[in-house]
């Protein structure tokens, strides 16, 4: 017992504690807005064309929805970016050269777009032009886009660092290549496995939420498209998901191969190397007691042939040694192993969903009998898996990187705050924590609230076409807090 | 002009504009509290921020993001040091942020909940960053190895710390009431401009003790210049604002914020924190900053995208420039 306190007041563990815990939690609700606000952006265009108002009612429901999702992604991105310096300053000092840069980028040139034009586009109902208010919503989008690629940018330099020289007498990393962090293969495949995952995020929102009503018969007009949308986003995603995270684990083999050889519990090197279903390994011993594989197919994942060898835990430990001195570069492995398969698991999970719900509505169909039963049923949980698997690829991605903060730079111990006590972390921990917790429930109390009243929005009876009225001074509001 | 200076100048301008325009909105996030007397008048204060506060916090998530990219060893020292103030910002932030979108939308029976998250949301942050300003130019205990050596409750025991928090307060609560008077209609307007006058008066006294102090310790001539604008400047306000010309009353008040926070950023030049320890520990523009490289590329950045900004959030100040009275609200949705 007094080990486990020890060991959690330690400054290291309680700011990564912390730092986990704000991270995972934020990126619960980011890759939702940002897949949600271009199906927003999707229907209002098909208002906008057709002047059907159930595309009218989809664009409030599903609008309000992802405002309700946005308001907690922003708050909780304040914080990530105030975190590094508070609980990281050692490793502000020492990598912000490079990587501030991409954070005043995103600053700059997404959030100002992302809230400038959110803040337009709640507002501006019947006051702006509509085709001006279109096009709120589609900059908005393409601002939570642009935020995406350079922290991503950011965080790969993290697990790739490129374009920098270390500078012995400031004892920090400078930028030498602005262009090679930037668009280096690692940020360019990240991106795109981040995006394809947004957009499973948003695709499975949508099914869940319109199997919910159309289980119960009501408003098929706007859920009936919905759905199958929502169904057409996730099917899309999932293979764009399973595309791109093929190419990044391609990547990561050859940048960590650790993490990958961790992902897979494979300890020793082999050629061909199998793929791992099931493992319960022996840390202490570096072997598994407990393996059912599937022959070769991990050399397939890493080189995309059945013969080549892949390197295992041990000698890639025993590499990093002699290139990095003594210590253990391994991560932890279980954590690896398994945060990796709950990542694919609960991914793919969803687009299996998508090809049955697919099925089902082929032609015009509905979801009948037993089956369909089931479909309905289970369709609403669509929802919670992409976003869980998500948070899983993160916490394998960061704990997977581990004992290094910047691969193969700095670890992750030399990266803290060394004038921060760990019981000030501690406090800061705990405060998040409750306040996080609390905020949970109320958000999902009102996404709850919003989803099931359904829509109740009527159209602006001269249709989408044309533009705004100034009014006289006393007309209420179209929208107000 | 070398990068370094530029980059500071930058910054300066970035703190200026967040505290020129969240300014307002934290005064009129207070006043829900102190000028409305009812739910419409409250949704009518909110309202007047409402599409506008979420572009104005995105200043200090810029002047902090650009801190990190040309000053790292400012944002380490800054943010690790003054890590309680700082934490306290961000858990007001975040409750005030919340209120504003949840309000609306939760069930009558806890919007006295929300109303408190946005009168404490709207009142810390002043305040903190008030002590934060005050404290980190006055000096603060940084040691040879650039971090803060000092306790947590130093910042409550500077002089200079407590009273840049009640100017801060002061002066953002009558920005506030100023920018209420020129966005509303009816009573709550008279109300505001009842109270823009004290308030502009309180503010002279407090932001005058506060450049006076941080000017006598690291001004020069033109600092000491600056420093003179905005107490002339809230003396017009004060003026200008009894005889009802709200336009003119908010651009002073707006002049006032961005000089008191210039003629601080001129006074300490060149350096960013000064070390109550030894002065040779203080960081400077030079010790803090990035590479050469770093701040050329970020540079070419700042100059594209800074204008294009400036236009946009302009445009939206222009889309939502009606006044909005107790008429305008709608009902509860």
């Amino acid at each position: 017992m007094h080990q486990t306190v020890t060991a959690a007041m330690d400054p290291v563990s309680v700011a990564r504690w912390q730092f986990a815990i704000t991270t995972v939690y934020h990126f619960l609700f980011v890759p939702l807005t940002i897949g949600t606000s271009f199906l927003v952006a999707g229907f209002q265009t098909a208002w906008h064309r057709t002047g059907k108002e159930q595309y009218y009612q989809a664009t409030k429901f599903w609008g309000r929805l992802f405002l309700i999702n946005f308001a907690l992604g922003l708050v909780t991105g304040i914080v990530q970016e105030f975190q590094f310096g508070m609980n990281w300053s050692e490793y502000s000092r020492f990598v912000g050269d490079i990587f501030g840069s991409p954070l005043a980028i995103e600053a700059l040139l997404a959030f100002f777009l992302e809230s400038t034009f959110l803040g337009l586009w709640i507002f501006g109902w019947e006051r702006l032009p509509r085709a001006v208010h279109l096009a709120c919503i589609w900059i908005a989008a393409f601002g939570t886009v642009a935020s995406a690629y350079f922290i991503l940018a950011a965080n790969s330099f993290m697990q790739h660092p490129v374009g920098y020289v270390i500078n012995e007498l400031k004892g920090r990393a400078e930028l030498t290549d602005f262009w090679a962090v930037i668009i280096q293969k690692t940020t360019v495949i990240t991106f795109l496995h981040v995006l394809t995952a947004c957009f499973l995020c948003a695709g499975a929102a949508l099914v869940g939420i319109s199997c919910y009503h159309l289980r119960k018969k009501q408003q098929p007009t706007v859920f009936r498209p919905s759905l199958l949308v929502g169904l057409w986003a996730l099917l899309i995603a999932g293979v764009g998901v399973a595309l791109t995270g093929d190419q990044q684990g391609k990547v990561m083999f050859e940048q960590q191969p650790m993490k990958m050889a961790s992902a897979e519990a494979l300890w020793d090197t082999q050629g061909p190397a199998p793929f791992s279903l099931f493992a319960v390994g022996d840390v202490e011993k570096g072997r598994n007691s407990v393996e059912i594989e599937i022959p070769r197919l991990l050399s397939f994942l890493a080189h995309g042939n059945f013969h080549d060898p892949v390197p295992g835990i041990n000698q890639t430990n025993a590499a990093e040694r002699a290139k990095y001195g003594p210590g253990d570069y391994r991560p932890w492995i279980p954590m690896a192993y398994w945060s990796f398969r709950w990542m694919i698991g609960f991914g793919m999970f969803s687009v299996l969903v998508a090809l049955f719900g697919l099925w089902f509505t082929r032609r015009g169909r509905t979801p009948a009998g037993r089956w369909g039963t089931w479909f309905w049923r289970f369709g609403l949980w669509t929802l919670v898996f992409p976003v869980i698997g998500s948070a899983w690829g993160w916490i394998f991605t960061e704990t997977g990187r581990q004992p290094w903060i910047v691969y193969g730079l700095m670890r992750t111990r030399e990266g803290v705050s060394t004038s921060v006590p760990a019981s000030r972390v501690l406090t800061s921990l705990i405060l998040f924590a409750a306040l996080y917790a609390v905020l949970a429930v109320v958000e999902v109390g009102l996404c709850v609230k919003y989803a099931r009243a359904g829509v109740h929005d009527v159209a602006p009876a001269d249709g989408p076409a044309s533009a705004s009225s100034d009014g006289d001074e006393d007309q209420p509001l179209a929208f107000a807090y | 002009m070398s990068l370094v200076n530029f980059w500071y100048l930058l910054i300066a301008v970035l703190w200026i504009g967040y505290f020129f325009l969240e300014g307002f909105d934290f005064g009129v996030g207070i006043l829900t509290q102190v000028l409305a007397r009812d739910e419409t008048n409250r949704r009518v204060l909110i309202n007047t921020i409402g599409p506008v506060w979420d572009g104005n916090e995105v200043w200090v998530i810029t002047a902090i993001g650009a801190t990190f990219a040309a000053f790292p060893n400012w944002y380490a020292t800054l943010l690790s040091g003054f890590y309680v103030p700082l934490l306290l910002v961000l858990l007001a932030l975040i409750v005030r942020n919340v209120a504003f979108e949840y309000r609306g939308k939760s069930d009558a029976r806890h919007r006295a909940w929300w109303d408190l998250c946005i009168f404490v949301g709207s009142l810390l942050p002043p305040l903190l960053w008030g002590l934060v300003f005050g404290c980190m130019f006055s000096g603060t205990k940084i040691g040879d190895d650039m971090n803060f050596h000092g306790r947590m409750s130093d910042f409550l025991t500077t002089v200079d710390g407590v009273i840049g928090a009640l100017a801060f307060l002061a002066l953002f609560l009558t920005h506030g009431a100023v920018y209420t008077a020129l966005k509303t209609r009816g009573p709550i307007r008279d109300a505001a401009r009842r109270l823009a006058v004290p308030g502009a008066l309180v503010s002279l006294v407090l932001v005058g003790v506060l450049l006076g102090r941080v000017n006598n310790h690291w001004g020069g001539p033109l600092s000491w210049t600056v420093a003179v604008v905005p107490l002339v400047a809230l003396l017009a306000c004060a003026v200008v604002v009894r005889i009802g010309r709200d336009g003119w009353a908010f651009v002073l008040s707006g002049v006032a914020v961005a000089t008191m926070v210039a003629s601080m950023f001129i006074a300490v030049f060149p350096i960013v924190m000064p070390s109550s320890l030894n002065p040779d520990w203080s960081l400077t523009v030079h010790s803090a900053a990035s590479s050469h490289y770093t701040l050329r590329v970020m540079s070419v950045v700042a100059c594209v995208f800074t204008p294009l900004v400036l236009l946009y959030q302009g445009w939206t100040y222009w889309v939502f420039r009606k006044r909005i009275g107790v008429r305008n609200i709608p009902a509860a949705h």
